[in-house]
């Protein structure tokens, strides 16, 4: 099934969203729908405007012109906070956590925000002991269990990555958007990431974005392709067709380039 | 109980808990330990200090923010009680009518200052709370009629607190409860619960934010968190508890003053003792205050007495006279923050 066959409503969309910085357009016009259950991967060169796009999902920039829809409600002007307690979580392309604190606090941190109680300040943390489980039950999923009294700075890559996963997992969120899960991870771990993520999307009927440029990642995963080119949406549909089609052909792989994918 | 009383954030640190140990006996007993005025009011400058950089390390060593404005909240703290006795007369509820007012100034203050500043970056935050504190010690000195300007203003303390008045009639332990101890005891008692409480609030859910928000505020706000109202909160707080330990410092000087109050030494010595003490820990206020106090207050006499005991040396005799003691204060500063970076609670816990 893609994108395309689904009768549902869309639930997250853009409507012509652009962002300018100055003179140059990173995000022009895009107009996309994304329905749960589907994984979107956003593909295109350095510079096409992805990790912008994301930005302008999750509330890290604002749009120039254009909206961003979640179930229908017009979120464009919503701050990245508010996304995120409406159920957009992300996760970031470089690692972006808090390296000082343990990483049973950076899940645990996760989950207080989904449970609300960020404002309360006369009870002991430790004490709402249902949070400490959430958090080691997404550690464990991560297979991170064995680090969680460790603090992020002294991670490997590999393990940070996880743990962004496992950070983005605890947020429960409605949409999960991925900024290349997988980069600079070791060969062996990689099928880990891509494994919980194929999980995460049957199970919970989500609708995951995620950029990625390893092909064979986007060959596994993706049910949907969009080819975003100088900030602009180029191409979109089904992965077989998105892949041959000449402008990816030119735009993504480079020009006499051949599909042998 | 201990544990529960010191939220789950025990010292860590076997030295540590002897030295806090030490502190706080030293604290609860120094009415009866010391005799005359000079040591009981060393103790008394060294509660209110713990609270006051206590509830600094709140906002620079938990929530990473960088303020020049607590002298303030600790002088309205004082003008707003102090203000109230020596104009209305030394009744309980001209005092606490006082502190209110002085309270509802300062969670105005620390709003509209949050508000302002807080969506700026760092640098640009700390120089409107420079600009903003400056004015106010201007306006305080100005307003003479009000204040009593440069001079600042005695007052007379309710009945229970004043020092004519007797508890007993004859001595306890070598010392009459007058109106100064019971006013120690008060001092001593509202400073515990109130560094209790600021070890609770860095121990709850909202404490662990503020330190997700020092880590990578970017990262907490994409959690889900809006740290702009967990700064503000984070803001008032801080003023909240540094207004309440000026006026446990008015109660106790039965005095109030621009310098004592509002000036930018008293910052000065909050950064101080926070970096020496250790910042985001709690214990650092402690244990830097004790010592920083001590030094202050004793430095000038240990001189003395080495200088003349070292009568007739040359270098060393003039090296140590007393009137250099402003020197030797700032050299075990500098030495202190060079050997202990993450200041001396940082040190025992590494240890």
């Amino acid at each position: 099934m893609t994108a395309t066959d689904t009768v549902a409503s869309p639930s997250l969309s853009t409507h012509e969203l652009t962002i300018r910085f100055g003179g140059h357009v990173a995000v022009n016009q895009v107009s996309a729908d994304f329905y749960p259950g589907t994984l979107t991967v956003i593909v295109g060169p350095n510079g096409a405007g992805k990790t912008t796009y994301f930005n302008l999902i999750s509330g890290q920039l604002a749009a120039t012109t254009g909206t961003v829809r979640l179930f229908g409600n017009d979120i464009t002007r919503l701050g990245a906070a508010k996304r995120t307690r409406l159920g957009i979580g992300r996760a970031f392309q470089l690692t972006n956590l808090f390296p000082n604190l343990t990483v049973l606090e950076n899940v645990r941190l996760a989950v207080q925000s989904r449970a609300g109680i960020g404002m309360n300040m006369f009870s002991l943390w430790s004490a709402h002991t249902g949070l400490l489980d959430r958090a080691e039950h997404f550690l464990e999923r991560v297979a991170l269990m064995d680090r969680r009294a460790s603090t992020v700075a002294a991670l490997s890559h590999g393990d940070k990555r996880k743990l962004e996963v496992a950070i983005l997992l605890a947020l429960e969120p409605k949409i999960l958007m991925f900024d290349e899960p997988t980069a600079g991870m070791s060969v062996d771990e990689v099928p880990v990431v891509l494994e919980l993520i194929h999980q995460v999307k049957v199970e919970r009927n989500l609708t995951i974005l995620l950029v990625e440029h390893k092909m064979d990642v986007v060959r596994s995963l993706a049910d949907r392709i969009i080819v975003l080119h100088n900030g602009q949406l180029v191409a979109d549909g089904e992965p077989a067709a998105v892949i041959a089609s000449p402008i990816v052909q030119e735009a993504y792989l480079g020009t006499g380039a051949t599909a042998d994918v | 109980m201990l544990k529960h009383l010191l939220s789950d954030d025990l010292p860590r640190s076997r030295f540590l808990t002897v030295l806090l140990v030490l502190i706080l006996f030293g604290l609860a007993f120094a009415p009866f330990i010391t005799s005359g005025a000079r040591p009981l009011n060393t103790a008394a400058t060294i509660c209110v200090y713990i609270v006051l950089v206590a509830s600094y390390d709140l906002l620079l060593g938990y929530t990473g923010i960088v303020s020049f404005a607590h002298t303030m909240f600790f002088g309205i703290g004082a003008y707003g009680i102090g203000l109230g006795l020596a104009s209305a007369g030394p009744f309980w509820w001209i005092a606490f009518s006082g502190l209110l007012c002085a309270l509802l100034l300062t969670i105005l203050l620390a709003l509209i200052v949050g508000l302002f500043a807080l969506r700026v970056r760092a640098i640009f935050y700390a120089m409107i709370t420079l600009a903003v504190a400056s004015s106010f010690a201007v306006l305080a000195s100005q307003l003479s009629d009000l204040t009593g300007g440069e001079d600042g203003k005695t007052f007379s303390v309710p009945a229970l607190l004043s020092p004519s008045f007797h508890l007993f009639e004859n001595e306890v332990f070598g010392r009459i409860i007058d109106g100064k101890v019971i006013t120690y005891y008060l001092v001593f008692g509202v400073a515990l619960m109130l560094f209790l409480f600021l070890l609770r609030v860095v121990n709850s859910p909202f404490g662990r934010v503020l330190q997700a928000i020092r880590e990578n505020e970017f990262r907490a706000e994409a959690l889900g968190y809006q740290t702009i109202y967990y700064r503000i909160a984070a803001n008032c707080l801080a003023a909240l508890v540094a207004a309440l330990a000026g006026a446990l410092m008015a109660l106790w000087l039965r005095y109030v003053g621009p310098k004592t109050m509002l000036g930018f030494e008293v910052m000065t010595d909050i950064l101080l003792i926070v970096v020496i003490g250790g910042m985001g820990t709690m214990y650092g206020a402690v244990v830097g205050a004790a010592l920083f106090m001590l030094a202050q207050n004793y430095l000038k006499t240990l001189m003395l007495q080495a200088s003349s005991a070292l009568v007739g040396v040359p270098f060393l005799a003039e090296a140590l006279h007393p009137d250099r003691w402003m020197l030797w204060l700032g050299v075990m500063f500098v030495v202190s923050v060079y050997c202990f970076p993450a200041g001396i609670v940082g040190k025992l816990r590494s240890t």
